[in-house]
């Protein structure tokens, strides 16, 4: 068992050598590293948001919103589709509580036809893990001269992970214009996005950005009545709505229920300044379609106001001077450069399917980070130096030897997590002290039981042998118990939790491999050097 | 050569299992005593498992005036507000309860940042919604129970039911008792916690089953034994290994404790603590279960002859050198 077949030796000091080479830029700030030569290894250990301070905000898209938004347009379809097929109905009705369009069909002939023709909007939806057909997105059921449309489980469960990944590119592009490094957007569950920025100082001007809509509109003001007057009676007439702007107190505007243009036929916007008195404006730019919408409608209403709103809120109300036929605009309202910057991604960036909101947010603000991961190295350091001590103390050279699986094994954690790009948290650093007691115990099995079998008078070479062999049984026994306690730790935790799991379960695997092959190979060589007639044990 | 020093002499004879009548008495007492501890005292939730707004301020006073931002965010008509200094004296932590709505909840922070003002730096904020929170006990209860569920399985697989039984039930002792520190020293109970409960229940899993192993190794040696000689000898024959282990591992995790700092304090106190008493219920409790539960020798016959060979003749050896 001590003599080591060749390429073992070589795969073992290979693996080894990569370990310190991988782990190695962990050493160094990372600004040193950018003078480095492409080839070197230049990959760092991600911080957790712990450790640099950042954002963390878990976010759930509003579920009712994107139902009622969808069963808006089945109704919209069905009155389309009766329509276009001359069948007369009443009672066009849609059901929230129930998730359901329903409609009476006038004459009892028509309601075989317009079954029919309304079961062509039912569509299959196929998202299961094989791609295959799963069900419909609707029910269809007929009861008398009634149509029910109902939307069903799957096909609602479709709808929010389209409107998730939708949401999610949003946020991407919104996040991006933010300009931090490296943020994570992703899915969470089945109606969750978690957005992880580091490094990010104002939060709340972040959870603004992300959290707008960003639905722009443009509509006419209704030139015929007292917005005041309207706002203290709420008798709003009929074809109007009643919106507030942002300002302090809130404007009242009655504005025409009809949408002239939407931020769905926006190509660009970006912040400038007003060429006559410099203030910060947003200059946008519409698709052919908004041009030409634009356009008449603005011819028609030369004189009037018009009102820009976003997310419900009326942003401003200019009066229209002449047509605007260009297709390009300039929004204007008193803004701060920043907020105008923000107005340009927002509505640059889309609008958001459905509200968001903030279920669960941790921020850690920089000092806090640096802080963190000061105490943190300063206790790992501690720690690491104390074990050592002992170690050597316990087992003299034997171990020594274990010294040195130990550094390989914290090498080979570094090399790992700067490999997979996986994130160190504090608990993260509290779980590779945990592996070096986990390895430690490797080394002090296997010390034990080659004194044992000393003590039972063997030789120094028998007695390696059998202390190895013999304590390896116990040692993939314990690991592999506390590799399922880990596993589940990863399964089920989230945030630092997972990262304290994966720190964890590398330490395991690296630690099995350390305390029994590096070990051995080091007491082997030594034995072969020395030949001793008693082990220093 | 320096060949260590040999902190446990290799011969002990403790009468770990033989006095199994003092060691009841005190497992029964780190079991119940918790457990009243958690009824009557009840534990520090933190904001992760029961939802609500958590502040951590630097006060730009050295030291904090705590009545100064207790009088401004009192006010604010928040519910429970509970303010206090949090590790050094211009740090201060505001604890602010769960509010009805998502919505409401994202209000409270901005009503409590325009209260303060510039008079203090934000280091740390976090808001648990009410759903985050009952998920959160929800997984980190379903993580324990589950985790548990796999040990007893693989246990059971790799030694016999009783072995998997005592592994569990000692784990449930240990779990118990860290739960009851942490109702003791009312610790924050946050999902940290749940994280140093499971590495607990993984690192004295891992004591456990090295004894064990020894156990199940004696059991094939010593034949003709009685299991109360046989399970005091196998706990000797591991307490230098045990000892060292876990002596290790808590100068690895001491420091932490000493100037981790303030976030990983709790984690650590309680690692500490589970160190301790995991080592504690691999001699007391889940060895001297097998007492009751009687473990079959005839499941461990079933080595090869010429392995039986070698482990009496090593005996034989032993024998002669001592």
């Amino acid at each position: 068992m001590l003599h080591f077949q060749k390429w073992k030796v070589i795969l073992v000091g290979a693996i080894v050598l990569a370990g310190f080479i991988f782990a190695a830029p962990n050493l160094f700030p990372s600004s040193a590293l950018q003078g480095l030569p492409s080839w070197v290894p230049h990959k760092q250990v991600n911080l957790g948001l712990d450790l640099q301070g950042g954002a963390h905000l878990l976010y759930r898209i509003d579920e009712t919103e994107l139902v009622d938004d969808w069963l808006d347009t089945i109704r919209g379809d069905v009155r389309e589709t009766l329509r276009s097929n001359r069948i007369g109905y009443i009672d066009l009705e849609m059901n929230s509580a129930d998730r359901s369009v329903s409609v009476r069909i006038r004459k009892p002939e028509d309601v075989d036809k317009a079954y029919s023709e309304l079961r062509k909007l039912v569509a299959p939806v196929g998202n299961d893990v094989f791609g295959g057909f799963s069900g419909n997105d609707m029910d269809i059921a007929k009861s008398g001269d009634q149509i029910t449309l109902t939307a069903t489980e799957v096909g609602l469960n479709e709808r929010i992970s389209s409107a998730i990944q939708a949401s999610i590119e949003t946020i991407r592009r919104r996040v991006d214009a933010f300009g931090t490094t490296e943020p994570s957007i992703q899915r969470e569950g089945r109606d969750r996005i978690l957005v992880q920025v580091p490094g990010v100082s104002d939060v709340q001007r972040l959870k603004g950005l992300i959290g707008e809509t960003g639905k722009l509109e443009f509509k006419l003001v209704d030139p015929s009545v007292n917005a005041a007057e309207i706002a203290m009676t709420k008798k709003v007439p009929p074809g109007d709505e009643l919106l507030y702007s942002e300002d302090e107190p809130p404007i009242p505007y009655v504005l025409k229920d009809r949408v002239l243009v939407s931020g769905e036929n926006l190509v660009d916007s970006q912040p400038g300044f007003d060429a006559r008195n410099g203030e910060p404006v947003v200059n946008f730019r519409f698709d052919a379609a908004g041009a030409k919408r634009f356009g008449r409608a603005t011819q028609d209403n030369v004189g009037l106001p018009f009102a820009i709103i976003l997310d419900n809120k009326v942003i401003s109300a200019p009066v229209i001077r002449e047509p605007i036929l260009g297709g390009s605009g300039q929004i204007s309202g008193n803004f701060t450069v920043q907020e105008a910057n923000d107005l340009s991604v927002l509505l640059r960036s889309g609008a958001l399917p459905a509200k968001l909101s903030v279920i669960e947010e941790r921020t850690v603000g920089a000092s806090l980070g640096a802080d963190s991961i000061d105490s943190g190295q300063k206790a790992a350091i501690a720690g690491m130096v104390l074990v050592v001590l002992f170690m050597f103390a316990a087992y003299g050279l034997f171990g020594a030897f274990a010294n040195i699986a130990l550094l390989v094994n914290v090498a080979l954690i570094f090399a790992v997590l700067s490999l997979m790009g996986a994130t160190l948290t504090l608990p993260g650093i509290a779980g590779i002290v945990l592996v070096i007691g986990i390895a430690v115990d490797a080394n002090v099995l296997i010390n034990e039981r080659i004194r044992e079998e000393i003590r039972a008078g063997k030789s120094p070479i028998a007695a390696v042998d059998s202390g190895y062999s013999r304590a390896l049984i116990a040692i993939i026994d314990s690991n592999v118990t506390t590799l399922i306690a880990v596993l589940v730790l990863f399964w089920l935790g989230s945030g630092p939790v997972r990262g304290f799991a994966v720190t964890l379960t590398i330490g395991i695997l690296a630690s099995m491999f350390t305390a029994v092959t590096v070990t051995r190979m080091l007491v082997a060589a030594w034995l072969r050097w020395k030949r001793p007639k008693e082990l220093p044990l | 050569m320096f060949r260590g020093i040999t902190f446990v002499p290799p011969d002990t004879k403790i009468d770990f299992v033989s006095q199994r009548a003092i060691s009841w008495f005190v497992s029964a007492f780190l079991t119940v005593v918790p457990l009243v501890l958690v009824a009557t005292v009840g534990l520090n939730m933190g904001i992760d498992f029961q939802g609500g707004t958590l502040i951590e301020v630097q006060t730009k006073e050295n030291p904090a005036k705590l009545a100064d931002i207790r009088g401004k965010i009192s006010g604010l008509g928040l519910g429970e507000v509970q303010i206090q200094e949090f590790g050094a004296p211009d740090e201060v932590l505001i604890r602010i309860a769960s509010q009805p709505t998502e919505e409401e909840q994202q209000a409270s922070i901005a009503k409590v940042k325009e209260a303060l003002g510039d008079s203090v730096t934000y280091r740390r904020t976090e808001i648990v919604g009410p759903t985050i929170s009952s998920e959160l006990i929800a997984g980190g209860t379903l993580a324990v129970v589950v985790a548990m569920i796999g040990i007893l399985i693989y246990v059971w697989f790799r030694f016999e039911w009783q072995f998997a039984v005592a592994a569990i039930a000692s784990l449930v002792h240990d779990v118990t008792a860290t739960i009851g520190l942490y109702a003791l020293l009312q610790l924050e109970f946050n999902v940290s916690s749940i994280a140093a409960i499971l590495t607990i229940i993984g690192y004295s899993l891992n004591d456990k089953v090295v004894i064990f192993d020894r156990i199940r190794e004696n059991l094939r040696k010593y034949k003709r034994m009685p299991l109360v000689e046989l399970l005091d000898r196998s706990i000797n024959e591991m307490l230098s290994r045990a000892i060292l282990t876990h002596v290790t591992t808590l100068l690895a995790m001491l420091p932490f404790l000493f100037f981790g700092g303030e976030a990983i304090y709790g984690f650590a106190v309680a690692m500490c603590f589970g160190i301790v008493v995991g080592a504690y219920s691999s001699i007391f409790v889940a060895s001297p279960m097998q007492l009751i539960l009687g473990v079959q020798r005839e499941a461990f016959s079933g080595s090869t002859s010429s392995a039986k060979g070698k482990t009496e003749k090593g005996d034989a050896e032993a024998a002669a050198g001592a």
